[in-house]
């Protein structure tokens, strides 16, 4: 079976700097796996290659065996069913809640349809599910600007299951967040896991063991271990460059 | 669930207050003053088309007399070719042409030239367009290079003096459509055109803004990278928006030379383009009304200011710009929150003036 999501030795490459350094692994369908690793390390590096905001110097990424992604543009790679958030929340504060996930269910992005058509009930329907699923509902109407840091997470997370992809890509989405609001944030990711995959990258150690089915432990640009969060974390060398040091919880 | 509330929205009712001034004024105004406020008019739709790419897209043109200006000549051409009759245009003769330039002669078709009026700032604007917003030139970068635009048209308009009539511009124009032009009822049949004109051009631009597109230029404003990651080609969009701010400002010009009865290279250049920013402005950008609001007012304040203090008026005129941006960052339309911020020092219930605020913000 090809798995949903294939790097093949991909490097990258800034300047004099590599910042990824021949780097392959896998990710199957309905798996979320983690990113972990120190400051520095090269996991959103490959995460923005994933989503066509970096450019890889050498080797391949593919997509569901066939679409190779590390050639595509951006908004082509996320019509392929590729989700991102960035780090820093960042929705639309010039239009209300609602309409963010309208753009974002949108599944037809012509100059035409997006002027003439609206969107389906079932797409409606469904908008309102997410929103339901992210408790904000009651809060369709109001603009962005009022929500908190965390809601603004949340609305993003709205935002890509809206868009229905098959791979969702996460940098720190509990970053900021309170213990009470990342326990909520793991059970939405765990809800979201039945519909597709999910990379995420974070720091926080307890969300990953809570939520992760594996993890990918980055340094220095190359991947240092693979595996279970029980497993990596009784890797001595894992321990030593990044678990050990006990201050990135 | 909760429901949307209905709020009256305030850009709206100055729409239509706009709409049925300028409609009664030939009732009670001379004709001159009429002629006046159709010029102003021709800016106001101007201030549409750019209210649609900077308030709401939020790129910034500061070369749009060049579309402006495009229009124009187009019309112009078509006019100076009826004046002139069956002989060459007087300019031409002067420059020692002795034969009707080759692109010069479909323009003698009315039909032609008004589709020219649209057609060319369109084409150009796609071009431009589709060159700089797919290899993401944007910012100020853009609005450097807009600006070089309008200096470059300007430039090639007087240079080729014998095509365009140099720094003279087209003028001298007697006769649209078999009417004369110096005739009331003319007069006031174009000014009429004008007012559909802008009124069709209003509806059309917030049609657009209530739809889904009008929601991702609003995204695109607010963060460009996101829209390219949820999935629309951003590119597509922004030179969409400004082919068709370009064609808007197209027919602004063809109006605008038609009661004018002149156009010169200096009214494509740097100042009235940026002239042209001012007024969406002031007017308040992202409202559509506040920026028609922004050019009438401008243009009406710099010629009271101009026939009464014909010295001092340019400074006037600056003045009022910058106590509107310091004091007025939302422009003059943001006058409708004073109601708002009034109520809310005397009353105590905070949250339904936040929600005000709140629809403020983000309208803007």
């Amino acid at each position: 079976m090809t798995p949903l999501l294939q790097i093949d030795d991909v490097s990258i490459q800034f300047g004099d700097f590599k910042a990824i350094n021949h780097v392959s692994t896998t990710v199957g369908d309905h798996e979320i796996r983690f990113f972990i690793g120190p400051n520095g390390a090269g996991k959103t590096t490959i995460l923005d290659a994933i989503c066509g905001k970096n450019h890889v110097s050498s080797g391949r990424i593919i997509y569901k065996g066939e679409y190779e992604v590390s050639k595509m543009k951006e908004h082509v790679i996320s019509n392929l069913g590729i989700g991102r958030k960035f780090q820093a929340p960042s929705v639309f504060n010039g239009i209300t809640i609602g309409e963010n996930m309208e753009l974002a269910a949108a599944r037809k992005h012509t100059l035409y349809s997006t002027t003439f058509h609206t969107l389906s009930k079932a797409k409606q329907e469904y908008i309102d599910y997410c929103l339901e699923f992210v408790g904000l509902i009651d809060k369709r109407f109001k603009y962005p600007t009022r929500l908190s840091h965390g809601e603004k997470q949340w609305l993003e997370i709205g935002m890509l299951m809206a868009a229905r992809p098959e791979l969702m890509l996460l940098d720190e989405p509990v970053a900021g967040m309170g213990r009470r609001e990342t326990e909520k944030t793991a059970e939405l990711l765990k809800k979201i896991k039945k519909e597709c995959s999910i990379i995420v990258v974070e720091h926080d150690m307890q969300f990953a063991k809570e939520v992760s089915d594996s993890v990918t432990v980055f340094h220095e640009g190359h991947i240092l271990d693979e595996g279970t969060m029980d497993s990596v974390s009784k890797n001595q060398t894992v321990i030593d460059v990044y678990l050990g040091r006990g201050g990135e919880k | 669930m909760e429901k949307k509330k209905w709020r009256p929205d305030v850009t709206i009712v100055l729409a239509l207050v706009i709409f049925l001034f300028l409609a009664t004024t030939p009732f009670y105004l001379s004709m001159f003053r009429v002629s006046l406020l159709g010029k102003y008019m021709c800016y106001a739709i101007v201030a549409l088309g750019l209210d649609m790419i900077w308030g709401y897209t939020g790129i910034l043109s500061l070369g749009h007399g060049v579309y402006f200006g495009l229009g124009a000549y187009c019309m112009a051409m078509y006019l100076k070719l009826e004046a002139s009759g069956s002989s060459l245009p007087d300019f031409m003769t002067w420059s020692g042409v002795s034969e009707l330039p080759l692109f010069w002669k479909p323009f003698g078709n009315p039909v032609f030239a008004m589709v020219m009026v649209i057609g060319v700032p369109v084409i150009l604007a796609v071009i431009i367009g589709y060159l700089t917003f797919l290899n993401r030139i944007r910012g100020v970068y853009f609005s450097i290079l807009s600006q070089a635009m309008a200096m470059i048209l300007s430039v090639l308009l007087i240079g080729s003096q014998e095509y365009t009539g140099g720094s003279n511009g087209l003028t001298n124009f007697t006769t649209i459509f078999g009417k004369s032009l110096s005739s009331p009822s003319t007069k006031l049949a174009l000014y009429y055109a004008t007012l559909i004109a802008l009124i069709l051009i209003f509806c059309v631009c917030r049609f657009l803004i209530s739809r889904r597109i009008g929601k991702i230029f609003i995204a695109i404003r607010d963060s460009e990278n996101r829209v390219r990651f949820t999935g629309y080609n951003t590119a597509v969009y922004k030179v969409f928006v400004y082919g068709l701010s370009a064609a808007i400002a197209g027919i602004a010009g063809a109006l605008y030379v038609s009661q004018v009865g002149i156009i010169t290279p200096a009214d494509v250049n740097i100042t009235p383009s940026v002239e042209m920013i001012i007024w969406v402005a002031i007017g308040g950008k992202g409202t559509l009304a506040g920026p028609m609001l922004g050019a009438l007012l401008v243009n009406g304040l710099k010629t009271a200011a101009s026939e009464n203090f014909p010295e001092l008026w340019s400074y006037f005129l600056g003045f009022v710009f910058i106590f509107v941006i310091l004091f007025m960052p939302g422009g003059l339309v943001s006058l409708r929150e004073l109601p708002g911020r009034i109520a809310r020092k005397f009353s105590s219930k905070k949250a339904e003036e936040d929600e005000l605020n709140d629809a403020f913000i983000a309208d803007r």
